[in-house]
């Protein structure tokens, strides 16, 4: 700043002038506190929307569930909304659609949780090499990942078809059939084993992009120390690898009992008549999810299936807790 | 090292040395034929029930009646399609439209409420921050399908059941989206720069326009090839609150067409696949940051 220029005479308040005086000009002052109340409050609106709502549309649901259930709440007699106290879980427990329903659910989740995950891991590791086209086959892992589960569910329900469908005709072709066509779903076995192929086919290739993106971080020094040691292609998958990469491995087995246990689209459009939800003539697939959802829009019962649903998160808590704790001392965690 | 020679220069990275005892790390040993032999198979496997749909739908009945089944795609593309279209009390257009309507809006503002949370977590400091962001943390974990009783009275009391409403508000936001783009912040978007336009004197809103949504471009595409897929196909929600309405989703219009005792199945799947195209479309433009993004979420969680 040069001395020549004398100081200006500063307007009082004036746009462009600098604070004269002492007394700060209002308008300092109302942006010293717009930037106080900027950065106190800003960050609570920026976080309110996630907020207000989850508490509307997540939380407030899931309590009120529970109040739901411990009343009567017929959708075809509104009037009908006393007080139930215990009466909608009492009746639950000795439900025997409540029951099958849960042994469907589990007997299907079995059956496509370990595959899906073993064979995640596999491919994972293949994928793991140094691969020409490693994008194409990465991309292609996920088409299952993209395509509408209703739509593929419906495709898988004519292959599965008894007289006219591909499964069957393969099987045959291959000489694996016996003399009568097997009708996929006329029995608990053939039904579960449908369901859970088309559980696996989604989800396989996503959960080995979850695997693959592990394995790309464990130390390559470890393989070679295991490979002059002598330890093969196998023994380094089990005994390097999903250790190395557990914490993935427990991730996906609680992400897939979520999933599994709330089972609904795919069994619900097995069916031939889809939105009867029986899962079956006699029920013999029929989900948890798809009876709270009979229970409820078909039979109008609202109160029971929001206790049937409260059954089904308590039973998924105690699942995920279990299925975390076996994954655990399976990877070698805690001896 | 043993040796009494000192090598003067240290090898690069060590997963180079390569002695005839020393083994290689998976991802240096390359593909042998085998694997791309396994993995042609998978891609096979995956691509499968994506061409018997192609076949299903360009067939006529009689062509589905026959043992050993047709395993090309037939002509009668349009014809089936017409059929679908044309049905009056499905409204598959409509569906069509709708689940564009409901889709598109739910990614926006996903986009839009998460990247601003995930940035207020990331890089700004208030009161409870941590104890919020636990919060955040949890609900990933609470299925919210659980609540579908409640959620569905709660609507009936607002009537919002059966308008597209009911589907797209609780969407508007997700758990993992605010995660997800915190993760990214942290990251993509260095403190000095958000100090350095502080001392410009940027507010916090500014400052979002300005230095955060440049940074976190390519976290908003993935998010939004994720939330868009994942809308497009939710199904038991939109079936409860929207289904026996004039305003279903497709994915809802579909499970219609396939009720009843006498489906036609060509007719169904003609249907099934005109509402798996445009996520076809999207795996193909997006599929590599749909691979990066679902393989980045897996690392952090």
């Amino acid at each position: 700043m040069s001395t020549t220029r004398a100081t200006p005479a500063a307007p009082p308040g004036g746009p462009a002038g600098r604070p004269a005086g002492r007394g700060e000009p209002d308008r300092h002052r109302w942006r010293n506190r717009l930037h106080r109340f900027d950065m106190r409050y800003t960050p609570y609106l920026l976080v309110a929307p996630f907020f207000l709502l989850f508490l509307v549309f997540g939380l407030f649901p899931i309590i009120f569930n529970g109040v739901v259930a411990l009343r009567h709440w017929r959708l075809d007699d509104p009037t009908l909304t006393g007080w139930a106290g215990a009466a909608n879980f009492e009746k639950l427990l000795t439900d025997d659609d409540f029951w099958n329903a849960l042994y469907n659910t589990f007997g299907i989740f079995l059956l496509s949780t370990v595959p899906q995950l073993t064979l995640a891991l596999v491919i994972a590791s293949v994928l793991n090499r140094r691969l020409r086209a490693q994008t194409w086959f990465r991309v292609g892992v996920l088409l299952p990942y993209v395509t509408p589960i209703t739509a593929s569910t419906l495709v898988f329900a004519v292959v599965f078809a008894r007289d006219t469908g591909v499964a069957n005709w393969v099987l045959s072709v291959l000489h694996l059939a016996g003399d009568e066509p097997i009708d996929w779903r006329s029995a608990k076995w053939s039904s579960w084993t449908v369901l859970a192929t088309m559980v696996n086919w989604k989800w396989i290739g996503y959960n080995a992009l979850l695997y693959l993106a592990a394995m790309q971080s464990i130390p390559r020094d470890i393989y070679e120390a295991a490979a002059v040691d002598g330890a093969g292609v196998w023994r380094q998958l089990w005994r390097i690898t999903v250790p190395m990469i557990r914490p993935v491995v427990i991730f996906t087995v609680v992400l897939s009992t979520i999933g599994g246990l709330q089972l609904f689209t795919e069994p619900m459009l097995l069916e031939q008549n889809a939105q009867a939800a029986t899962g079956g003539a006699n029920g013999e697939w029929q989900t948890i999810a798809q009876l709270i959802y009979k229970v409820g829009w078909k039979d109008l019962n609202l109160g029971y299936a929001a206790a049937m649903s409260w059954g089904l998160f308590l039973i998924i808590v105690v699942v995920s807790a279990l299925n975390a704790l076996i994954t655990n001392r399976l990877g070698g965690g805690k001896r | 090292m043993s040796g009494t020679t000192i090598t003067p220069q240290a090898p690069r990275r060590r997963n180079r040395r390569r002695g005839a005892l020393s083994g290689r790390a998976p991802a240096d040993t390359p593909g042998s034929v085998w694997n791309y032999l396994f993995l042609s198979l998978v891609i096979l496997f995956s691509a499968f029930p994506l061409y018997w749909m192609l076949v299903i739908a360009t067939s006529t009945d009689a062509a589905l009646a026959r043992i050993p089944p047709q395993v090309v795609p037939g002509d009668q593309l349009l014809t089936n399609l017409r059929e679908v279209f044309s049905m009056q009390d499905v409204y598959f257009v409509q569906s069509l439209a709708n689940s564009a309507i409901v889709s598109s809006v739910v990614t926006v503002a996903v986009l839009f409420f998460c990247s601003l949370a995930g940035f207020a977590f990331a890089k700004l400091r208030f009161k409870g921050r941590n104890a919020l962001m636990v919060i955040v943390i949890l609900t990933l974990t609470v299925p919210n399908q659980l609540g579908v009783v409640a959620l569905y009275i709660v609507m009936g009391k607002i009537g919002w059941n059966g308008t597209l409403l009911a589907v797209i508000v609780p969407g508007l936001v997700s758990a993992f989206g605010v995660f997800y783009m915190r993760q990214f912040i942290l990251e993509a978007v260095p403190d000095e720069l958000v100090e350095a336009a502080r001392i410009d004197g940027a507010t916090t809103m500014r400052i979002y326009a300005s230095v955060v949504l440049p940074a976190v471009r390519p976290a908003l595409a993935v998010l939004g090839l994720l939330t868009f897929v994942g809308t497009w196909n939710d199904f038991q929600w939109p079936l409860i609150t929207l289904n026996g309405t004039d305003y279903p989703t497709s994915m809802v219009a579909l499970s219609d067409l396939a009720s009843g005792n006498y489906v036609l199945y060509r007719r169904v799947l003609a249907g099934a696949l005109v509402a798996t195209i445009p996520l076809l479309i999207m795996l193909f433009i997006g599929g590599r940051q749909i691979v990066r993004g679902i393989m980045e979420g897996a690392i952090k969680s």
